[in-house]
């Protein structure tokens, strides 16, 4: 489903701030497939999460979604494929627009936008029904400025936006970080019913070691540009934090440097 | 006195459009663009050529909008595009198109004293003028509001908005960014247009100022009528065009004040409607911040005194 070969990313080329950001990134997802990103800041994950979707352009190697080639598109021509829930929870939505509007824009993703009217009473009621997934009650509030919501309620809302067209990839940066506990905890289970149920193909960095571990069907650990581990579903089952982290000092030569780093 | 009243309505109107036109841009698309200094006077430019040429006044005025339009798109492209700086690429749109409007025009000001305009016909019943004007007015409001609510206009209000995030579900938002421009600048070269026709005459200067008065009834507008959402804001743009149209004749009822000190009226009420909530807000939360501390103090020393 996603095929990344030999993806390389210079950061400032030819200056003092020179930085490598990604070497020779070899990945390829399964339709379905559920994989969870661990690793030190600055590895290269979020990186690897913007070339996917096109923030970024590779300065070598090929991405490819359902074995089209996607790499040279713009971000905006490969929203069809991908969606995406940052870490900001002010990044997903619209402040100044209200739930409703938020989501018919989620609606059109990838399409041509005309002069159709945004939201009108079909769109609606599908708006209600996917909003009550989500058991926050947001589905009485559809005209209510999205500003006026709380972090985790944003984040619901970014990741049902992220979704609810069935992309082909879904594409998760640490997308619960920025919540308290609780809230965290709604999204993480959330996501994890969201992604089953459609069966998406997902790619989610997290910084909770036990989530890596618990969620998707393989894990992937990266450090310095490079994926330096990588879990199958086997061995991830019975796999246990210490162990994990045993892995990451085994094989890089230090301990795993995550300044948002919970154990679980 | 009601005659005054009455100006400043007709006035209101006129500008209004000029100031929804400010309003999609400053507002709803966070980009100052100061084209529309200079496309307000090739709206008024290009109705006054071709009706002092004969042409039909309804017809000068639709070609005063494509124009407007094409300005627009022009300060867009360069803004997108070429990466240039949003208010630099309106300063050089600005002193490009003074010399396009002197081409358009061909001498300083063309007079349009006995010829027919879009006025004409209703210009002796004043109030059927002001009737008419008023539902122009409303119609091209209307208008704007459906199309802020189709896939498109969400689109551009999201542009705005949260930029990174309605690219990320699949708008240009170079495309988007070049249709609110040229829309701005297209409803601000109608009201060039009418009020070319309505005074009489078309000049070189006649657009200059016009980001500042745009500015301000969308200031005052929003101060006064609110702006819970689009279709609100865009009554309180409209309103607040004509209560600047009427703040600026009870001003200039003063003995000392004289029409060229309008200018600085105007800059003086931006000023305000600018810095008034800021130090307001800013008050507000000083004395909340005092209240909070002296509460939390006292909590200490309550907590202090028993441990
Ligand atoms: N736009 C950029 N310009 C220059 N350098 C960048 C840019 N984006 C990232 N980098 C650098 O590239 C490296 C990888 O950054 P990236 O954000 O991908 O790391 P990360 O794995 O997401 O880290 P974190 O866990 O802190 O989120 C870092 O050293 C970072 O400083
Ligand atoms: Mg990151």
């Amino acid at each position: 489903m996603l095929d990344i070969s030999q993806v390389s990313k210079l950061f400032n080329p030819g200056t003092p701030d020179e930085k490598i950001a990604l070497m020779n990134i070899q990945l390829k997802l399964e339709p379905g497939d559920f994989v969870t990103v661990i690793g030190s800041n600055g590895a290269g994950k979020s990186t690897l999460m913007n070339i996917i979707s096109g923030v970024m352009k590779p300065d070598i190697g090929e991405v490819r979604i359902g074995g089209k080639a996607i790499h040279h598109l713009p971000e905006h021509m490969r929203s069809r494929w991908i969606g995406r829930v940052f870490q900001d929870p002010m990044a997903g939505t619209a402040p100044t627009m209200s739930i409703e509007e938020n989501l018919s824009m989620a609606y059109k993703r990838g399409k041509a936008r005309g002069f159709g009217w945004g939201a009108n009473a079909a769109k609606r009621k599908l708006f209600r029904e996917q909003l009550s997934r989500l058991g926050i009650r947001l589905e009485d509030r559809m005209s209510a400025k999205v500003g006026l919501l709380s972090g985790g309620e944003r984040q619901a809302l970014s990741l049902l936006m992220a979704t609810f067209t069935q992309p082909q990839i879904l594409l998760l940066d640490e997308h619960t970080a920025a919540l308290d506990p609780a809230r965290a905890e709604l999204i993480t289970d959330l996501t994890e019913e969201i992604v089953r149920d459609m069966s998406l193909t997902t790619l989610m960095v997290t910084h909770n070691m036990e989530q890596a571990i618990r969620l998707g069907n393989r894990l992937i650990m990266m450090d310095k540009g490079r994926i330096i581990l990588d879990i199958p579903e086997s061995r991830k089952r019975d796999l246990t934090v210490p162990q994990l982290l045993g892995e990451f000092e085994r094989i890089s030569g230090r301990q795993l440097a995550d300044d948002r780093i919970v154990l679980g | 006195m009601l005659e005054s009243l009455t100006g400043a309505v007709e006035l209101g109107l006129l500008y209004a459009l000029m100031a929804i036109g400010v309003y999609i841009t400053f507002r709803i698309l966070d980009f100052p663009d100061l084209t529309v200094d200079a496309s307000f006077t090739t709206g008024g430019a290009v109705a006054a050529v071709m009706i002092s040429n004969g042409g039909s006044p309804l017809l000068a005025t639709i070609c005063a909008f494509g124009c407007g339009l094409a300005a627009g798109a022009v300060t867009g492209l360069l803004h997108t595009k070429g990466k240039v700086n949003g208010l630099l690429a309106g300063i050089l749109m600005m002193i490009a198109l003074y010399s396009v409007n002197m081409r358009i025009m061909g001498k300083p000001n063309i007079s349009l004293v006995n010829t027919d305009t879009l006025f004409t016909s209703i210009e002796g019943n004043t109030v059927l003028y002001l009737l008419v004007l008023a539902i122009v007015v409303i119609m091209v409001k209307l208008l704007l509001d459906a199309f802020l609510h189709t896939d498109l206009g969400l689109a551009l209000r999201a542009t705005g908005d949260n930029a990174r995030m309605i690219r990320s579900l699949g708008a240009n938002t170079d495309t988007t960014k070049i249709i609110g421009v040229s829309l701005s600048n297209g409803l601000v070269a109608v009201s060039g247009a009418m009020i070319a026709q309505q005074s009489g005459f078309a000049d070189m200067s006649m657009g200059v100022g016009t980001i500042v008065l745009g500015l301000a009834s969308v200031i005052i507008g929003e101060a006064i009528f609110g702006i819970r959402s689009v279709v609100r804001a865009t009554l309180a743009v409209i309103l607040g065009s004509i209560v600047y149209r009427i703040i600026v004749a009870l001003a200039l009822r003063v003995e000392f004040l004289d029409t060229s000190d309008l200018k600085l009226i105007t800059a003086v009420i931006v000023v305000g409607a600018l810095v008034i909530p800021t130090v307001r807000r800013s008050m507000k939360q000083k004395s909340v911040a005092r209240r909070r501390t002296q509460e939390l103090i006292a909590a200490a020393g309550s907590q202090g005194g028993r441990s």
